[in-house]
């Protein structure tokens, strides 16, 4: 009964979706105040309804209903509580359901939180917003109800949550994810009103930053959770793949990283508008592309599901209604929109441009390497697959202007700077930067490779000329400690954030050139040595779960005969699905991690062992921490909250 | 020239070489980074739709299912052999060094990246089973159909 109750309330969401889309419109082309006011209730009340759908379908999890097909699919009475809540989104009718349960969470944030807007212009970013759910509510409605059932034949037990997806990472890294992938949906909506209305000014701008920059957030944190998640739990000890799944969300995120800095062009300087307007038409997209690709089954990839080619063609029309529609509308409106404002060709709004284009040959070369293989495979020149030295090598040349100009950009005036007046500190922060990457590969690397050089020296160079332009920007009114309390909120935030970039590329190169990477046989007693570190093998031990059976290998780690870590790698087999797994065991450090994984038992009792040295890995993780905590304290600029907003956007 | 246009000469020319570079570097670093897929008979008789045969040395990726009883290990390291087949019938040799799978089984569907060492043999780097009961890569379901008709040794 609760099971139909469930899927009458996503019915009820489905139909108010549709209201919040017609109304609105309805209101403002027949200047009905009653009709355009309603956009926000019906916004809030079908965000109460999937609400209601959502916490039914978690609820039937909790209690073990295995008459409902999905959950008897994905999820067992043995499994954990926390894991079966999880399992809610852990395949694809469960995701898509929170998916649409995101969109319309964004959807009543914009309705309850911009009361300092124009009701009229709220009213059509709901409505815009409402199209596109109502898109997906009839996509799980008519596609991947989760709601189904299994009667009258249901199963005593469920058939377990994939082993995998059993794990801390993989509670909390598609919400995160999915946050981020529909949180781009706002700046889109906000895109398509402002093209309908015909008018883009700096306060449109200025109302979408916030937002954009929200669900920037939430991507970077679901990718580097992702990233950290396949680290410490598929076994490989590998923390990109390039893997098409995993391009899929990379593509938004770098577009939305170039709309964030474009959008601070267009607020600050009121230019480059129709730009971003494109991005915040191309995130969204993206978003979506990534939706079709991972839904559709059409890539070959780890996140596969089973594929069904009625949802493919589903996602597939909407991916060309919304794209194309929106291109359509743009091409149509976006000559309406006049830049003004000139800059030259060395200034603040140049370096941004740089930013943006080299942002966007990053995306088309994922976009390439990710479609490459579909398009060659439909055309009959058979299957292909496009390694990850493809995109190491491109993205190992890209980063360097990119890099260099992320350092000279915050210290460029807008509109005009002379060159004469920088080359003087530039050079000096050139020299700083090599001496402390020499110095900083003198005492952590083992050996010398030429791409570590040049990695570690534009990590510091984005360090370094990040602190001069801080010191700069401080003392230039007051005293150095007055000064940097006074900043603002968003100065901070774009330190903050490029700072975290540097950490990153710092991270890769440390973890790409440093590693050491051994898979040796061992027997019980024996040991193997590297890198100053003895790995001793000390003994097996089996292990008993919830829901799996398994052997613990007990390593211990010495280095100069000082016991360092006591390390406990599992295999594992859950009895469900007859499935093995490799628990992996970690001893994490601020410089290095050591990485222990199980293979197999090999036929005289020995093991096969995984054994890595990751050099500076953690900071991979760390550095993208940084940027979303950049992106907080941006959110939280005075700008946005205390001034109360005249204009329309 | 006056400046502006002088400006413009310099703009335009800066992106178009950028553009060029790019676009040189995109294609040569794709050059070397295509692996095209095989099953084993293809890698016999040429691939079905082109007739083209992988030359020795070429990286390519294969697909097939692991005969029973072939896999040989070699007992004082991690060195492992085993024997691909597909629905055409013909077989090929993969050695690996390393870590297998933890879902490669006999009789299991697998993909492996590697080189061709000789007409029957290839120099696996990468070998992935498929990750769990319902996925496995559409290419190797492909060359696996209607396998069980073949008569393979099966201890089945």
């Amino acid at each position: 009964m609760l099971a139909e109750m469930g899927q009458f309330a996503l019915a009820i969401a489905c139909m108010l979706a549709f209201l919040q889309t017609v109304y609105p419109f309805y209101g403002i082309y027949t200047r009905q105040q009653s009709a355009i006011e309603s956009a926000k209730i019906l916004t809030v009340l079908q965000f109460l309804f999937v609400l209601l759908s959502f916490l039914i379908l978690s609820y039937l999890f909790l209690i073990n209903d295995f008459t409902v097909a999905y959950i008897a699919t994905n999820s067992n009475s043995a499994l954990p509580w926390y894991y079966r809540l999880s399992a809610v989104w852990g395949a694809h009718e469960g995701s898509l359901l929170l998916w649409v349960f995101l969109l319309s969470f964004w959807s009543a944030a914009v309705a309850l939180l911009s009361k300092r807007l124009p009701i009229e212009s709220v009213a059509r970013v709901l409505a815009v917003l409402g199209l596109l759910s109502l898109g997906f509510y009839l996509f799980v409605l008519l596609t991947s109800n989760p709601f189904s059932r299994t009667l009258p034949y249901f199963p005593v037990d469920g058939r377990d949550l994939n082993p995998l997806l059993q794990d801390i990472g993989l509670i909390i890294h598609p919400p995160m994810l999915y946050m981020g992938y529909v949180g781009f949906s706002v700046a889109f909506a906000f895109a398509i009103a402002a093209l309908l209305e015909g008018r883009l000014d700096s306060a449109w701008a200025k109302w979408s930053r916030p937002w954009t920059m929200a669900a920037w957030i939430f991507l970077t944190l679901g990718i580097s959770l992702g990233s950290w998640w396949a680290y410490s739990e598929l076994g490989w000890g590998g923390w990109w793949f390039w893997d098409p799944v995993e391009n899929a969300s990379l593509m938004p995120w770098i577009a939305g990283t170039a709309l964030i800095h474009s959008l601070a062009v267009s607020e600050k300087r009121g230019v480059f508008k129709s730009w971003t307007v494109l991005l915040a038409i191309s995130a969204f997209s993206l978003s979506l592309l990534g939706t079709f690709l991972v839904r559709s089954g059409v890539l070959v990839s780890v996140h596969a599901f089973a594929s069904d080619p009625a949802r493919g063609l589903f996602i597939l029309g909407f991916l060309i209604l919304v794209i194309g529609g929106s291109l359509l509308l743009y091409a149509v409106q976006a000559s309406k929109v006049k830049s003004r404002g000139r800059f030259e060709l060395f200034s603040r709004e140049s370096m941004l441009l740089t930013n943006n284009i080299l942002l966007i040959a990053a995306l088309i070369v994922v976009l390439l390497g990710t479609l490459l293989p579909l398009v060659h495979k439909e055309i009959g020149l058979g299957s292909i697959s496009i390694g990850e030295p493809f995109f190491n090598r491109i993205f190992s040349v890209l980063i360097v202007p990119f890099s260099l100009f992320l350092g000279v950009g915050p210290l460029v005036r807008w509109k005009r700077q002379s060159l004469s007046e920088l080359s003087k500190p530039l050079g000096s922060l050139l020299i700083l930067s090599v001496v402390l990457t020499v110095l900083f590969l003198v005492s952590f690397a083992s050996h010398f490779t030429w791409l570590a050089l040049l990695g570690i020296f534009l990590g510091f160079w984005m360090l370094c000329t990040n602190c001069y332009e801080l010191y700069l920007r401080a003392t230039h009114r007051f005293s150095l400690l007055k000064g940097l309390i006074k900043l603002s909120n968003s100065h901070w935030a774009m330190s903050l954030g490029h700072a975290g970039f540097a950490v990153l590329v710092i991270g890769i190169t440390m973890t790409q050139n440093y590693s050491i990477e051994r898979d040796v046989k061992l027997a019980i007693g024996e040991s193997i040595a590297f890198e100053h570190y003895d790995f001793h093998f000390d003994g097996l031990q089996s292990v008993q779960g919830a829901n799996y059976t398994g052997n613990m290998g007990i390593f211990s780690v010495r280095k100069d005969n000082h016991l360092i870590a006591t390390l406990k790698a599992e295999k594992r087999i859950y009895t469900v699905q007859r499935m093995p797994m490799t628990e992996a065991a970690i001893d994490a450090g601020f410089t290095r991690d050591l990485y222990i994984a199980m293979g197999e038992v090999l036929p005289d009792g020995a093991w096969a062992v995984r054994i890595y040295y990751k050099p500076f890995i953690r900071w991979i993780w760390f550095g993208p921490l940084l940027m979303a905590l950049a992106g907080v304290l941006m959110i939280l600029d005075r700008r946005y909250r205390t001034k109360p907003l005249q204009e329309r956007f | 020239m006056n400046p502006r246009r002088k400006k413009r000469l310099l703009i335009t020319s800066l992106l178009v070489t950028g553009l060029a570079v790019s676009i040189a570097l995109v294609l040569y670093a794709l050059q070397q980074n295509i692996d095209l897929f095989y099953t084993p008979s293809e890698i016999i008789k040429g691939k079905n739709e082109t007739g083209v045969k992988p030359e020795i040395g070429q990286r390519l990726r294969i697909g097939g299912m692991v005969v029973p009883n072939t896999v040989k290990r070699d007992p004082s390291n991690l060195k492992v052999s085993f024997d691909l087949i597909d629905n055409g019938g013909e077989s090929v040799t993969v050695f690996f060094n390393g870590i297998l799978p933890d879902l490669f089984r006999e009789g299991q569907g697998i993909v492996a990246q590697g080189e061709l060492i000789n007409a029957t043999q290839i120099n696996a780097f990468e070998v992935l089973a498929k990750h769990d009961e319902e996925y496995m890569p559409p290419e190797v379901s492909d060359a696996l159909k209607g396998l069980d008709h073949l008569k393979i040794n099966s201890n089945k």
